[in-house]
């Protein structure tokens, strides 16, 4: 009893690209669970999704000239957040305006040249839409962990200074915290946890991933610090059925993943101690005054 | 007294060594709004300041441009005789408490300890001593029970506390409090008052941007009635004349003066 489900897990981890899949999974897991905290924190899930999408026009331009695609998705992604940084600040136009023009502009310059690319080349544009974790090489492999490593170490290292900046820019600034310089070092780091995360969820759903596990945690525990562990647990626990999904099911590994981390996400909604709409059927009240 | 050795290092200052912030000649605007002009005032240590004024006056302008938060037009601020950006580390801003997200995931704890962040340094943790501090700045604020409780769940004059056990951690010479008296009960402002008024005495120079013209007004030391240029400075009975009030206020919606 137990070892037909065993074998479930072990026997396709006997491929390699099994194998490399699964080290993608636990990185993209922690790497996203962290840094989305950062974003739900700070109101700004959707900047997430806007930087995603513009990864697409980098990505295809650097499969054109020959470059590392990681490389040219990550001028993409600080390109776009700089462009709706000035536009923010340079017009009276809001951030959700400044973030929809640059992002569907990007995204449709991506699927133009990939579309243009696909022609002449053998690439497949969903791949980059909805992920492809199966086929992820060693290179794949290394280069995301070695991403995931040095944002999660910046972020260790940083991590008093992103609470009070995060919590109250304001009194940080008066306290002589940089926190123009802070802020721009988080929006670096978010860039390259989405460009470390497409290949396995794509850049359609990655936004799941940043928002979705560190959103469920948010239900359960009430420091920031548990938030991103309890998200990262929730979020390698997510990748990895996922990614037994997408091998058993065939269907593509990004919306595999998105599914299970969204079904732990409504579990928490029903039945989180403090905030579950079963356990608690009265919305928790506003601070008394 | 005023100290003007130039290199004279922050921590070394002694608590009794008057700080005076020194404004010149102030004028601030946003894009092409003009929010203060002209305004030029002296703030003492050991006292209690309340900045009032209509909505819209410039009062969080004001303490916004002192502490170095926004660009300034013209004039000059300073700190001792010093510009103000070499020595933010003394300076506590204490928000209103509607610009502050109440659901974020934190406790008391975690943001007492924001206060010890700048002196901490980078990559490093807080030390035991950090700690300790910012232990008593609560117990002095009368919260160190709840430390561990979530920022959420505490009531308006504990969310106020809890910034001033900050700034108490932060031990910070230069308080600004952004309206700390909106929306809380006679008893917790009395306590604030009593917290703030022992910082005074012990050489902080506190700012307060206040509401209303209430019966509160009269335990200020000082007072700065604003509305873009400052219409009067002085003790709360030399500023609240009616001619003063009305000149701040206008004709109407003028305040119930206690």
């Amino acid at each position: 009893m137990g070892e037909g489900i065993l074998s479930l897990i072990w026997e396709p981890l006997q491929y390699s690209f099994m194998q490399r899949a699964l080290l993608v999974a636990v990185a993209v897991g922690i790497l996203c669970a962290v840094m989305g905290s950062y974003l739900l924190v700070q109101r700004l899930a959707l900047l997430g999704d806007a930087i995603s999408h513009s990864l697409l026009p980098g990505l295809a331009l650097a499969f054109m000239v020959g470059v590392n695609i990681f490389v040219g998705a990550f001028i993409a992604g600080v390109i776009s957040t700089l462009l709706i940084h000035a536009i923010r600040s340079r017009t009276t136009l809001k951030e959700d305006a400044a973030m929809g023009v640059v992002f569907s502009a990007f995204f449709a310059l991506g699927i133009t040249l990939i579309t243009l690319l696909q022609k002449a080349q053998k690439i497949d544009l969903n791949h980059f839409l909805f992920g492809n974790i199966l086929g992820v090489t060693a290179e794949d492999v290394w280069i995301t962990i070695a991403i995931a490593g040095l944002v999660l170490l910046v972020v260790a290292l940083l991590y008093k200074e992103l609470l009070f900046v995060s919590f109250d820019p304001i009194g940080a600034q008066a306290a002589g915290i940089p926190v123009a310089g802070l802020n721009a070092s988080l929006m670096v780091l978010v860039s390259l946890t989405l460009v470390a995360s497409m290949k396995a969820v794509g850049v359609l759903l990655v936004l799941a991933m940043l928002i979705t596990p560190g959103a469920t945690a948010y239900l359960l525990v009430p420091r920031l610090h548990q938030v991103m562990g309890v998200g990262s647990l929730l979020g390698v626990v997510g990748s990895v059925m996922g990614l037994y999904g997408s091998y058993y099911l065939n269907v593509p590994s990004g919306p595999a993943i998105v599914l299970v981390v969204s079904l732990g996400f409504f579990l928490a909604l029903l039945f989180s101690p403090s905030q579950g709409l079963l356990t608690r059927p009265h919305p928790p009240g506003s601070p008394q005054p | 007294m005023k100290i003007n050795s130039p290199s004279h290092s922050m921590t070394a200052l002694p608590p009794s060594a008057l700080s005076r912030i020194t404004i010149t000649d102030l004028r601030v605007s946003y894009r092409s709004h003009l929010a203060l002009d002209q305004i030029t005032t002296q703030l003492a240590a050991g006292q209690l300041t309340g900045i009032v004024g209509p909505n819209g006056a410039g009062k969080s302008t004001l303490i916004k441009a002192m502490l170095g938060l926004i660009p300034i037009e013209r004039g000059e601020i300073t700190l001792d005789g010093q510009p103000v950006s070499g020595q933010r580390r003394r300076i506590a801003y204490l928000p209103q408490r509607s610009q502050i997200d109440w659901t974020y995931p934190a406790t008391v704890w975690d943001v007492v300890l924001m206060g010890r962040v700048r002196k901490t340094g980078w990559l490093r943790h807080f030390s035991s001593n950090s700690r300790e501090l910012a232990h008593a700045a609560l117990a002095r604020v009368g919260l160190a029970d709840l430390a561990n409780r979530p920022i959420g769940q505490l009531s308006g004059g504990q969310q106020q506390r809890v910034f001033l056990a900050r700034a108490l951690a932060q031990e910070a010479d230069i308080l600004a409090l952004d309206e700390p008296f909106a929306g809380v009960d006679q008893k917790t402002e009395g306590i604030l008052f009593d917290i703030l008024r022992q910082l005074a005495d012990q050489g902080s120079t506190v700012l307060i941007i206040h509401h209303d013209l209430g019966t509160a007004i009269r335990r200020f030391d000082h007072l700065l009635l604003l509305n873009q240029r400052l219409i009067a400075q002085g003790s709360p009975h030399q500023v609240l004349q009616p001619h003063y009030v009305q000149q701040a206020y206008g004709g109407y919606g003028l305040p119930e003066v206690a």
